[in-house]
């Protein structure tokens, strides 16, 4: 007998057991794996079982992770911060691109021009993060060539290994991903919509502000939650743009588990970034949500 | 006789020679057009006539490829929508989805310089005057289509226009909502003094609310007229068929010195006046159209001073009020529909039932094109 023969509930359960299983022995799993040696010790290559809060009290009270001393921010705010950047510049640059493609490029060319803008994904991401290394390096693209012309004498030394260069990468790597949602939603605009709001007195400008803008906050807020949450999870960047010094909240945890063998600090270190990732999109959900209500 | 004849110092609208091409495609061919301030003015035609693109380019969303476009003494050309003195009613209605009813009334007054209480007052009155008063505080979200169409309305009016553009407003109502709506614009339009114009296929839309009807097909003008003349007198066979119901019959035209007479196979011959040829006479084989309520069938026991034919009953459609026969008559090529009031006492004929037929010359017009 076939799965399609039996009853809606039972066609239901068989189609739907594969993804749950997968996502419950490769997500909530390890998930309540981690949740669970937060409040572990860490000894030798063992652990002790015995319930305890010291790794969030060392996160909450040591100045190396959220709360900074004078001269260094928190490995947390920081990472926050360069999210958050990461992200609003990602956004700001992604709208004119899905502007132009929704409202600008003929119909027909349109699944030719988001083709277009998803060729970077064809090459790893690995490979970007490196080309970006190229590019900015001590001896990279625009020190030599800066250099070439004269404009320089010396290599630029701030265009790597900080902070701003894992911006600029990551803000490139997630464009697409800024992209694709605003898109979508400036397609879902009624067109006449923008024919009204000119017909009731508007230029075409204040129509982008008080009908275009206003329509695509749906999208924004798609945009913002795609970028900020894997960026703050992005370890990679960080250890190869920030070089040997260099630490985000990623790359810190990444440390405690491995090099550092603590891996109670780490899954206590994961759990509270998860937290305020899960805090801060919460935020803009409930915005969202606001927004799509009509606001009275 | 033409209602265009007496016209007021300047009419308020006067289209000269607009055309509109798209590519290969020629969209308006040449309209001439001059409407007057107060007047309910109608473009009628099916679907692809080109009264949509006539109408934006009014309201300035199109740009006419040639012609001139005058709206209260100044030439539109280059004048964008938001700087022309003409509102429009969209078949979507276009509500803005992300603001409130009373909001999307309000839109157009971001620039209007009273306070704002007495915007918000002028809001409560435009709701108030298409009938969704206390509305304004509801999402527009959660409207009905009708509801949807009055605060399109109420958008557009509150801007006190010149000119109201309504692009097939009624066309996504019921067909009971829409003919109070009929009724309920040609109140409003009385009332607010401003010219309107619409854009319908609706034929019926178009006679039930309109001082003048602009009937378009292919891009032209076909005819331009008052309902009655349009419905009594259309001047060519396109125009007769599109608006109500007409019997096309061959017949042979030719002029007796300023008598224009007629030959209608199966029926006879018949003289008619001047103005029964409004498109004008070609002599030679033509056609002639004859309304199915100019006809009637001679029920046993009637006699009639008009001409007789007879013919049998080859169809009935019983629409309660009335009953539409189709009689065919020896000669005639086509059954002839006949519509009859039922009346007490005048029975439904069967199909195969022989019966007269009562015509009149007068009733008959010449479609020479």
């Amino acid at each position: 007998m076939s799965i399609f023969d039996r009853s809606p509930q039972a066609r239901t359960a068989a189609l739907l057991s594969p993804p749950f299983l997968y996502s419950l022995l490769l997500l909530a799993l390890p998930l309540v794996a981690i949740v669970l040696i937060s409040f572990w010790t860490q000894t030798g290559l063992d652990f002790d079982t015995t319930f305890t809060l010291a790794n969030y009290r060392a996160i909450f009270t040591q100045p190396q992770y959220i709360l900074g001393n004078a001269q260094n921010w928190g490995v947390i705010p920081v990472s926050l911060f360069v999210s958050a950047t990461v992200t609003a510049i990602t956004v700001v640059l992604a709208y004119p691109v899905a502007y132009f493609v929704s409202f600008v490029v003929d119909p027909s060319r349109k699944s030719l021009w988001l083709f277009l803008i998803t060729i970077p994904f064809w090459s790893s991401y690995l490979i970007r993060v490196f080309l970006w290394k190229v590019i900015l390096g001590f001896n990279g693209v625009i020190n030599t060539g800066l250099q070439a012309l004269g404009v320089i004498r010396e290599p630029l030394e701030f265009l790597l290994y900080n902070l701003a260069s894992v911006i600029i990468t990551m803000a490139h790597a997630y464009a697409v991903f800024a992209i694709l949602p605003i898109y979508v939603a400036l397609e879902k605009i009624d067109r006449s919509l923008l024919e009204a709001s000119q017909d009731l007195g508007e230029s075409r400008f204040s129509t982008f502000l008080r009908v275009t803008l206003p329509l695509s906050v749906p999208g924004i807020v798609g945009a913002v939650l795609i970028v900020f949450i894997p960026t703050i999870g992005d370890y990679v960047t960080p250890q190869l743009m920030l070089g040997a010094g260099g630490r985000l909240v990623a790359n810190t945890i990444q440390t405690q588990f491995f090099k550092g063998n603590d891996a109670p600090l780490g899954a206590a270190l994961s759990i509270v970034t998860m937290l305020m990732v899960g805090i801060i999109s919460l935020v803009f959900l409930f915005l969202n949500r606001r927004w799509l209500r009509g606001r009275s | 006789m033409n209602v265009q004849s007496k016209p007021p110092a300047t009419p308020l609208i006067q289209l000269r020679g607009i055309h509109k091409h798209y590519g290969d495609y020629h969209a308006l061919r040449g309209i001439d057009l001059e409407i007057r301030q107060g007047e309910f003015f109608s473009l009628l035609g099916p679907s692809g006539c080109g009264k949509t693109t006539l109408l934006r380019t009014i309201a300035g969303f199109e740009q006419p490829s040639s012609g001139q476009l005058v709206i209260d003494g100044k030439d539109m050309s280059g004048v964008p929508p938001n700087h022309r003195p003409t509102n429009m009613v969209f078949q979507s209605y276009a509500i803005f989805p992300h603001l409130t009813v009373a909001e999307n009334v309000g839109f157009g007054l971001r620039r209007d310089p009273r306070p704002k209480e007495q915007r918000a007052r002028a809001v409560a009155e435009a709701l108030e005057m298409v009938g969704l008063g206390g509305y304004g505080n509801r999402a527009a979200h959660a409207l009905s289509g009708g509801q949807r169409q009055r605060v399109a309305l109420a958008r557009a009016l509150i801007l006190k226009p010149k000119v109201l553009l309504l692009d097939e407003p009624l066309s996504a109502l019921d067909k009971k909502l829409r003919e109070n709506m009929q009724v309920e614009l040609i109140r409003l339009q009385r009332n607010v003094g401003i010219t309107f114009i619409l854009v319908t296929h609706d034929q019926e839309e178009a006679l039930v609310m309109s001082d003048r009807i602009a009937v378009m097909f292919e891009g032209a003008i076909g005819q331009m007229a008052d309902p009655e003349t349009l419905y009594r007198r259309p001047n060519s066979r396109r125009v007769a068929e599109f608006i109500g119901k007409m019997n096309l019959l061959p017949a042979e035209v030719g002029m007796e010195g300023n008598r224009i007479v007629v030959e209608v196979a199966g029926l006879g011959r018949g003289a008619v006046e001047p103005d029964q040829a409004p498109g004008g006479v070609i002599e030679g084989n033509s056609t002639v159209g004859i309304r199915p309520e100019t006809l009637s069938l001679l029920f046993p026991g009637e006699t009639t001073d008009r001409r007789v034919a007879e013919g049998v009953v080859d169809e009935v459609v019983y629409y309660g009020d009335m009953t539409y026969y189709d009689v065919r008559i020896p000669g005639v090529e086509e059954p002839l529909t006949i519509s009859m009031k039922n009346l007490i006492g005048r029975p439904v004929l069967d199909v195969g039932t022989p019966t007269k037929v009562a015509w009149d010359e007068r009733s008959l017009v010449v479609l020479s094109r």
